[in-house]
């Protein structure tokens, strides 16, 4: 029998015989391509919702002898400051601001008279900054008080006979330039780790069934007295695996794709449209790390002692790739020719440049693509040798 | 037929197996006695290839499990201690994936997998899932599956462990029937009465050595013994029969 042949007979019925196993099912087919997009998209638009609000929602504000500053309080209520009158002392302050959950602004008893002369004239702020939605609050009350404090300070200008613009020595324009589409790519940092999480996960239970459950369930022996090269019955494995997450992956990213069609990131002004011609080119560029992959899982659970300890040391495994990508967000990493060689990370920038809809830039791609076939090839050579060991029979 | 010159096996400092030779024909059923943890199935796995000896050589029909491990594979079925199926295939699928791998032509395949299933009378499940399946359903489709390429040489190891009797009257039918069609049958058992019942030559093994060689008559005559038991006890040089081969689990 040509060696190919036993290749493609192993590979059949892996991959068949994986197709009836519901649960190996559900998380190639279900979980990854379908709930994660789900999930992704539910934490996306809780995200818009929760941004667009913040800005415009008004903010609630507890002030105590409001009479003191009318102005003050007239110019707050233009912005969409609500207040509520309340009685304390500046001892009670502390308590009522812990039991309304709001800030809450103290004007002092000579704020009048200060500011008729001239004076810092106080005001005290209480606030918790621990909690979010009060700290959100606080940041824009301080901002209108800021800007009070600046329009007075330019009439008292004004009435020195100075020219208010003195206070302004610097005029700073922030222009953002970032289009619809960076500021969703941005919004979507953690879409590439998550395509190649459950790229991963598509492969895990067909790996670790046809290695380490072959041989907890007795057939591995029988299996190895077959007239076929054990080189040969593992890459049969190895490529059934690899299957598995190639579905998974052209499924996860059209999930992806579709989900991104609907999240409403066009309400924000940002445009993430991926069309089959982005989703080809994901697939594509994360193609290399399939072999790589499903060596990787495959020879981890050849050599494990049980199935429940393949299941736990494949787990693990499946997230190793994904430290390059952690690595790289937390160090702020940008990408260059030798970070496009690390397997995962370099298909991670792949993905994003994609999102961007950047050009290719073919060095970048091939570098990856090349340094990914090579390790995936070194790993696949491995297994292959590793599987002639007699350990292998536990 | 099937030859093994000195087999030796180590396990770090155990020498498991330790310079076994026997030889056993064609047409023949030999039995491999011998206490547990005498060196049975270490032996049995050399000459089905999957662990490599230390030293000695062994050869199916003339193939050398060594020099040309692939060759020899192709003449001998085995049904390694406890076998196993795959669970999502039917009786059927999995006898026909070996047979596959064996490089059987589709049509062939199914004719002979159709044919043990009728031997074997399998009709009832060949076509359920392994799943769910009995000791017997699983022992016959393991034996359909060892026999599917139509072999020479069958090798099995401690066959009848945990059956029912049914399923042990069933498998020795099979055997002898393979015997009588000309093949040559290996099998390992600590179990005295199954291997004094069906075996035309045993061979003793204990301690990793052939301790004797011959028909159950030889061996009691050799051993100044009244039963095979008692033979076996005093070639194997140890007290308590019962621990040794005290009729199975």
């Amino acid at each position: 029998m040509k060696s190919h042949t036993a290749i493609w007979l192993v590979f059949r019925k892996e991959f068949r015989e994986n197709l009836r196993d519901r649960r190996s099912l559900i998380t190639a087919l279900i979980v990854g391509p379908v709930l994660m997009p789900v999930l992704f998209a539910a934490l996306l638009s809780i995200g818009i919702h929760h941004g667009r609000t913040q800005s415009t929602r008004p903010v609630h504000l507890a002030v105590a002898h409001a009479r003191r500053a009318p102005h003050l309080l007239a110019f707050l209520h233009q912005y969409d400051i609500r207040t509520a009158d309340v009685e304390t002392n500046r001892a009670g302050a502390r308590r009522l601001v812990e039991r309304l959950h709001r800030p809450l602004i103290y004007v002092s008893r000579a704020f009048g008279a200060r500011l008729a002369a001239g004076r810092p004239a106080a005001l005290r702020l209480y606030a918790n900054e621990s909690n979010r939605s009060e700290r959100e609050a606080l940041e824009r009350v301080d901002r209108l008080l800021a800007a009070y404090g600046g329009e007075i300070a330019k009439l008292r200008l004004v009435a020195r006979g100075l020219n208010p613009l003195l206070l302004t020595p610097i005029a700073v324009h922030p222009i953002d330039i970032s289009t619809p589409r960076s500021r969703a790519v941005l919004a979507l940092g953690g879409l590439g780790y998550v395509i190649l999480l459950t790229m991963m996960m598509g492969g895990l239970y067909l790996a670790i069934d046809a290695t380490a459950g072959e041989r907890e369930r007795g057939s591995l022996e029988p299996l190895l007295t077959l007239p076929v090269e054990r080189e040969q019955l593992v890459y049969g494995k190895t490529l059934a695996a690899g299957a598995m997450m190639l579905v998974s992956l052209v499924l996860t990213v059209s999930g992806f794709d579709v989900m991104l069609q609907h999240v409403g990131l066009a309400r924000l002004g940002m445009s993430v449209d991926l069309g089959p011609a982005g989703v080809a080119a994901i697939v594509l560029e994360c193609l290399p790390l399939i072999p790589l992959g499903a060596a990787l899982m495959t020879l981890v659970a050849s050599f494990t002692r049980s199935y429940r300890e393949a299941q736990t040391y494949v787990s693990l495994i499946v997230f190793i790739p994904t430290m390059p990508l952690m690595f790289a967000s937390i160090l702020g990493l940008r990408s260059s020719l030798p970070l496009m060689a690390v397997p995962f990370l370099g298909q991670q920038f792949l993905i994003m440049s994609v999102l961007r809809a950047e050009p290719l830039r073919v060095s970048y791609t091939l570098v990856s693509v090349g340094a990914t076939l090579a390790a995936a090839a070194a790993l696949v050579w491995l297994t292959g040798r590793l599987y002639r060991r007699e350990r292998l029979l536990g | 037929m099937i030859d093994a010159r000195g087999l030796v096996k180590r396990f770090g400092s155990l020498t498991a197996v330790d310079g076994v030779s026997f030889s056993a024909a064609d047409g023949h059923i030999t039995g491999l006695l011998g206490p547990n943890g005498a060196g049975k199935s270490t032996t049995l796995r050399m000459l089905y290839t999957v662990l490599a000896p230390d030293g000695g050589e062994a050869w199916i029909d003339g193939a050398s499990v060594i020099e040309a491990p692939l060759e020899a594979r192709r003449r001998m079925g085995v049904l390694p201690a406890g076998a196993g199926l795959y669970p999502h295939l039917t009786a059927r699928e999995n006898i026909l994936y070996f047979a596959s791998l064996h490089g059987m032509a589709r049509g062939d395949a199914r004719a002979s997998a159709q044919e043990l299933i009728g031997q074997l009378e399998m009709q009832e499940f060949a076509d359920r899932a392994a799943r769910g399946f009995s000791q017997g359903e699983r022992l016959k489709t393991a034996l359909a599956r060892a026999l599917v390429h139509r072999p020479r040489n069958v090798l099995l190891d401690e066959p009848t462990n945990g059956l029912d009797v049914m399923a042990v009257r069933m498998l020795r039918g099979l055997l002898r029937r393979l015997r009588d069609q000309g093949h040559c049958i290996l099998f390992s058992s600590h179990v005295m009465p199954e291997v004094a019942a069906l075996c035309d030559a045993v061979v003793v093994i204990a301690h990793g050595k052939v301790a004797a060689h011959g028909t159950a008559d030889e061996l009691r005559a050799q051993a100044g013994a009244e039963s095979l038991e008692e033979a076996f006890v005093r070639l194997v040089g140890i007290e308590d029969p019962q621990g040794a081969c005290g009729g199975g689990r």
